[in-house]
């Protein structure tokens, strides 16, 4: 019986694979989103220029041969930046997307299984939160906890995990009414082993998509701080700080902001597009 | 309805009591105190002056009850940075220029939006389907001050046909408006593309192309009436994503409102206008929240019944 669960999960999980290595779009997307990773680790030594060090004799030089993206205007070479803050910008989404993922998952799951008081309370604390504009409450937050990008996941977590939370509750109380559920809870399994066994996988596939959609709303906020001023400070950078400060000379250097925008926008669709391909793939009603 | 609207307006100010708390714990939380960074060079006497002046010398619960109260007589104190600065009076200064900017970004994101999904939706797989689905991913992954720069750059340094920054007439609101408007057209137009698709095959449709309605009258008394639905759900975060958008827009375009003022304040660390400002935000979302359940109500009467059982 376990071996034949066993068997079904792998195929379905082999499907959503296949389905997705057949949608180009998606595929396109992986292999953007790989090489931006891959040049995020490796970029930095690609250059001999240290991506902190100040050269005066080369300030706001076009991009050419010797300084493939520029410099900026205290002549700091913007490939090895571009990299250093792209290395910022997708850590902070990627483990900002993991932080909330957890705390909704736990949140919501809690909420959504037992119900009653608990839910209310719990439900009721979202709603607050849900009552001001998403990035008001991390700009309120990161006054608090300071710059940087440790307080910057802080921030954007503290604040980002009630739709995550929204979700999962649903799609608990959802599948608890589910026969199966009533059948092992009826066989004698506790509320962990309910969770973790039945509840959890169930969720999996959709979970896989709302973190692939989240990615992106971190970078986006984690730019989006760091262009007024809160995010992560000089001499380190991310992609949000690199075009904040490049806006300020766009009249008259208009390359300086092309690389951290493009990289931005390149990195934000393809998190989209990703996350498309996953929900088409992983949708069971699309199955047959 | 009626009913429906107080119970809803009651509702929203017990929140807004929630959010006026919260804000002001979490300012109160910030490591020193809102004044510690602004007064550090000023001698002992001044500075002690300063903070009664201020009322930062009694204990939190005192100053949350003497907030409370002030802001209950439309009272929001006074800057931090620019002392003699009433906060609520420059808030209402410069709420126009924003509310202006903001409503402009609200219509064109909706009309727009609207036209281009429903647009994609009859032309499905053809070159104009295409285009909108570009434009509606463009929307979502360019964040708004990418394309501010970029409207910025082509409009007023490359072709100087628009103001690059200030305000003044019409043309100054155009490039700020559309940087604005491009998240919530982009959803817009993707929402509204598969809901359309999805009332497109609905047997009436069929029934009244059969009896010979015209595209543009079968569009506006079919398709848009029941596709727009759950559009209408969505108002709330675009007006969240719209009010945000207007701290980077405004400060990219140099416009004097609130949005810039609030950034401002940031850097400044001006604690006073901080939280006046946020509490002004989070009071002007909840009531569009509010209008637009209202409208949702008004739209579909399924939700209006259901409402008032409860």
């Amino acid at each position: 019986m376990e071996k034949l669960a066993k068997e079904q999960k792998t195929s379905y999980s082999r499907d959503a694979m296949r389905r997705l290595r057949q949608n180009k779009v998606a595929m396109a997307s992986v292999f953007i989103l790989l090489f931006i990773s891959v040049m995020c680790i490796i970029g930095p030594y690609l250059t001999p220029y240290d991506y902190a060090a100040v050269d005066t004799s080369a300030l706001n030089q076009a991009p050419g041969a010797q300084h493939i993206f520029g410099t900026d205007n205290i002549g700091r070479d913007l490939f090895a930046r571009i990299w250093m803050g792209g290395r910022v910008s997708m850590l902070i989404g990627l483990l900002g997307a993991l932080v909330v993922t957890v705390i909704g998952v736990l949140f919501g799951g809690i909420s959504g299984y037992f119900g009653g008081v608990l839910d209310d309370i719990m439900m009721r604390i979202v709603e607050i939160m849900n009552c001001v504009p998403y990035l008001i409450l991390v700009i309120l937050i990161s006054l608090i906890v300071g710059q940087g990008m440790g307080a910057l996941i802080i921030a954007l977590a503290i604040t980002g995990w009630g739709s995550m939370a929204r979700l999962v509750r649903g799609q608990v109380m959802q599948i608890k009414e589910q026969q199966y559920v009533l059948a092992a809870q009826a066989l004698g399994a506790g509320p962990a082993r309910v969770i973790a066994k039945h509840l959890i996988p169930n969720i999996a596939g959709l979970l896989i998509v709302e973190i692939t959609f989240d990615i992106p709303v971190f970078i986006f906020g984690e730019a989006f701080l760091s262009f007024i001023g809160l995010g992560i400070q000089s001499p380190g950078t991310s992609w949000g700080a690199l075009a904040a400060s490049a806006q300020q000379l766009l009249m008259f250097y208009p390359y300086q902001i092309f690389f951290p925008s493009l990289f931005i926008s390149l990195t934000m669709l393809a998190f989209n597009l990703l996350g498309d391909g996953l929900r088409d793939a992983l949708d069971p009603r699309l199955r047959h | 309805m009626l009913k429906f609207i107080l119970k809803r307006l009651g509702y929203m100010l017990i929140t807004l009591w929630a959010v006026i708390t919260v804000t002001f714990i979490l300012m109160h939380a910030i490591p020193g105190d809102p004044m510690s960074n602004l007064a550090r060079n000023l001698p002992p006497q001044t500075r002690a002056n300063y903070y009664a002046k201020y009322g930062l010398d009694k204990p939190v619960a005192e100053q949350y009850v003497i907030y409370m109260n002030n802001l209950l007589h439309g009272d929001m104190g006074e800057s931090l940075k620019y002392p003699g600065r009433d906060v609520k009076k420059e808030i209402l200064r410069y709420a126009p220029a924003t509310a202006r900017l903001g409503l402009q970004a609200i219509a064109i994101g909706l009309v727009f939006g609207i036209v281009l999904g429903i647009v994609a939706a009859f032309k499905r797989g053809k070159w104009p389907d295409y285009v909108v689905i570009i434009i509606a991913l463009l929307g979502v992954s360019v964040p708004n001050f990418v394309l501010a720069s970029i409207l910025q750059f082509v409009f007023s340094v490359n072709i100087p046909l628009l103001p690059a920054t200030g305000w003044g007439g019409f043309a100054y609101t155009i490039l700020p408006s559309l940087a604005l408007s491009a998240s919530a057209l982009a959803v817009y137009a993707r929402i509204m593309r598969a809901s359309s698709l999805d009332v497109i095959s609905q047997d009436y449709i069929m029934t009244a192309r059969a009896k010979g309605v015209s595209s543009l009258s079968l569009v506006w008394n079919h398709v848009i009436r029941n596709a727009i639905l759950p559009a209408v759900t969505l108002m709330g975060p675009m007006i969240a994503n719209i009010l945000v958008g207007s701290f980077v827009i405004e400060s990219i375009f140099a416009i004097p409102g609130i949005g810039s003022n609030f950034v401002m304040s940031i850097y400044n660390r001006d604690y006073t206008m901080i939280m006046g400002m946020t509490i002004f935000y989070a009071a002007v979302y909840m009531l569009a929240v509010l209008l637009v359940d209202i409208a949702y109500a008004a739209i579909d009467p399924r939700i209006r019944i259901y409402g008032s059982r409860q």
